[in-house]
């Protein structure tokens, strides 16, 4: 019987080392591929001239700050709008939801024009600028955002914690900010994450829309020197899972603050 | 620090008057409340009792400000405040449901009112203290809600809603989640707090024993409206309608036969306690509380006990009519003792003014 279980413990250890293979074994073969320098020999040459092409500070930087504005522009508008639809239109959830979905289906180019005719007349510093880019990455990440967040409402008793801080005198701004935020925290970081990766990958409306970010920098200077095109990849991963990796570390720490103490048996 | 006798002057307050007039409120075809009207006096608690879906809780969420109404006013202190949006209107209220925040320790849950009042971080403190040891929790501010029991957090959430001095404290069914023993315990110990404080506070309850036993007065709601508001005794001795009668406490329905102001109810002439809807002659089922039927053992009478059960000072006893009519009767265990199953008992009836059942 001990051997049948100890077969059984055995399956989860399989499937995580074959997964771990399926996902590591591209990154260090890439890696690999990024060090090879002439005659089979290897060195950091093609990280040295990755470095030394021009623009990769500022795309980088560019991106950095539309992300950070997606993710700023999306909680900001979808955080009141998700709760509103739970608290008083539960029965819309089925069509904000179907509308939420809209952007997976819309092919990009229009996308893009869409939001270039909303904004037509906006000032030149909102549709000549990687600002635009908010707008459009807002929308494309709506259908993970709607339902991240839907998740992460639907998991707490949204209704009576609302009544009982607005009984308690708290406005709706107040309510917002202090129950519902902090009790989805997890969804709102879920969905922030998802922006974040999603912008800092994301290469077709920028390009169409000739915006210099990252991506599209990484696209354009690979073309030109394979070795480099494999060493910005990784860079580029790199980046986004220390992004991550920040974020979470700054939940982590709150939500050690949330659960200090062991349930009591009373 | 002596907190157990008085209470500390933080939560003391005098009384706050509510008076709701003529509150309607519809929910598509149904009419939740349908011309309501309840008047509340300083420091009264009044419970508000009746069947599933007549409208008690949204007669509490009105008062509260979480829901609007149609037509009608709520005055609060002789004030209208049916305008007033929930966050300004200063009631404590307590849910059916657990609603402690889950992010916030135990004692920032009960600060939070303060907080939002601008009230000093030490004050906060302290207040929060005071508040949980009036309700037996001192020593758990640290915990987080998920770390209490059921009953702890809804006295959690008491200390909350008593934290901001509200004007009016609300109750919505706290205890319902509870299992019996801490329910029966948590009850009186609201009711305690509350004549401590000195607090106007609204209990919505489908439980009689609950209403009953902590109220001042019990009203008794039907289909949106108040059918009879009064003391418990009054409700269970003298029920203005056959609604209330039957409502609180247990009736018999025993078939008579109306005989002008009269009811003849196995050969018993009963005085009627309004004028009966009812012809000379007609059928109706009167209604009589097991205390007030009484049962002799006669080997010619006309009831036949069926079972019988123990409870300490009174026993009662189940008996059937010779027209398969069953009768309760609670009768002092010394007497019953020969009313075993299978005897024959005579039937008699205290001469009260009766009440007849409706719709029969
Ligand atoms: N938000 C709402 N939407 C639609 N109908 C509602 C709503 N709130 C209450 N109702 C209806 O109004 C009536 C009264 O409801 P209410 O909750 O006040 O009853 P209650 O006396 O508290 O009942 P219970 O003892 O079951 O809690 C019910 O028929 C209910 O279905
Ligand atoms: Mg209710």
């Amino acid at each position: 019987m001990s051997t049948q279980r100890r077969r059984a413990a055995r399956w989860p250890v399989i499937v995580l080392v074959v997964a771990g293979l399926y996902f590591l074994l591209p990154m260090v073969a890439s890696l690999e591929f990024s060090l090879r320098d002439v005659h089979n020999t290897h060195s950091f040459a093609a990280w040295g001239r990755l470095l030394s092409y021009p623009g990769l500070l500022d795309t980088l930087f560019t991106s950095l700050w539309v992300a950070f504005g997606t993710v700023a522009l999306t909680l900001l508008l979808m955080v009141p709008t998700v709760s509103w639809v739970h608290l008083r239109r539960p029965k819309l959830k089925r069509f904000v939801e179907g509308i939420s979905l809209l952007p997976l289906v819309i092919p990009p180019i229009v996308l893009v024009n869409g939001v270039l005719v909303v904004f037509q007349d906006a000032p030149e510093i909102v549709n000549g600028t990687p600002l635009i880019l908010v707008f459009e990455y807002v929308i494309l990440a709506l259908p993970f955002t709607y339902r991240t967040l839907d998740a992460g409402l639907s998991a707490i008793p949204l209704a009576t914690l609302v009544e009982a801080a607005r009984g308690l005198g708290a406005s709706w701004p107040v309510v917002l900010l202090r129950v519902v935020l902090p009790n989805i925290r997890t969804a709102v970081l879920g969905a922030a994450l998802l922006n974040l990766a999603l912008v800092m990958g994301e290469y077709t409306l920028s390009s169409i829309l000739l915006m210099q970010t990252f991506p599209v920098w990484m696209v354009s200077t690979g073309r030109t020197d394979a070795g480099v095109s494999v060493a910005v990849s990784l860079l580029s991963l790199l980046i986004v899972f220390v992004l991550l990796f920040l974020l979470s570390i700054v939940s982590g720490r709150r939500t050690r603050e949330l659960r200090p103490f062991t349930p009591s048996a009373s | 620090m002596t907190v157990t006798e008085a209470a500390p002057e933080a939560v003391k307050r005098a009384g706050t008057s509510v008076e709701f007039r003529g509150l309607r409120r519809s929910f598509g075809e149904v009419a939740a409340l349908d011309g309501l009207d309840l008047a509340i006096a300083p420091g009264e608690l009044v419970a508000l009792l009746g069947p599933s879906g007549c409208g008690k809780t949204t007669a509490l969420r009105v008062l509260a400000g979480l829901e609007q109404v149609d037509a009608g006013e709520v005055l609060v202190d002789g004030g209208d405040v049916t305008g007033v949006p929930a966050n300004k209107r200063d009631m404590g209220m307590v849910f059916q449901s657990y609603s402690l925040f889950p992010n916030l320790a135990v004692r920032d849950n009960v600060a939070f009112g303060l907080r939002l009042r601008g009230v000093a971080a030490a004050t906060r403190r302290r207040r929060a203290q005071e508040l949980l040891e009036l309700v037996g929790l001192d020593s758990h501010g640290h915990r987080y809600p998920h770390q209490l029991s059921g009953g702890q957090q809804q006295r959690v959430a008491l200390a909350r809603a008593l934290a901001i001095e509200p004007r009016v404290l609300l109750l919505d069914e706290p205890l319902s989640a509870l299992d019996a023993q801490v329910r029966t315990q948590l009850r009186d110990e609201i009711r305690r707090l509350q004549l401590r404080v000195g607090i106007t506070t609204l209990f919505v309850t489908h439980d009689q024993e609950e209403a009953l036993s902590i109220a001042d007065r019990v009203g008794v709601m039907r289909s949106g409206r108040l059918e009879q508001c009064d003391t418990p005794a009054e409700l269970y001795q003298r029920p203005a309608t056959a609604f209330v009668a039957e409502f609180v406490g247990t009736m018999n329905h025993v078939p008579g036969v109306v005989a002008g102001q009269e009811v003849v109810v196995a050969g018993h002439r009963l005085t009627l306690a309004e004028p009966a809807g009812a012809r000379d002659g007609q059928l109706v089922k009167v209604l009589l509380r097991p205390e007030s039927v009484t049962l002799t053992a006669e080997a010619d009478g006309q009831a036949l006990v069926s079972d019988r059960s123990f409870r300490g000072a009174v026993t009662r006893v189940t008996a059937t009519l010779p027209d398969g009519t069953t009768l309760l009767a609670d009768l002092p265990s010394v007497t019953a003792a020969d009313l075993q199953p299978g005897a024959q008992a005579a039937v008699r009836f205290a001469p009260q003014p009766v009440l007849l059942a409706e719709g029969e």
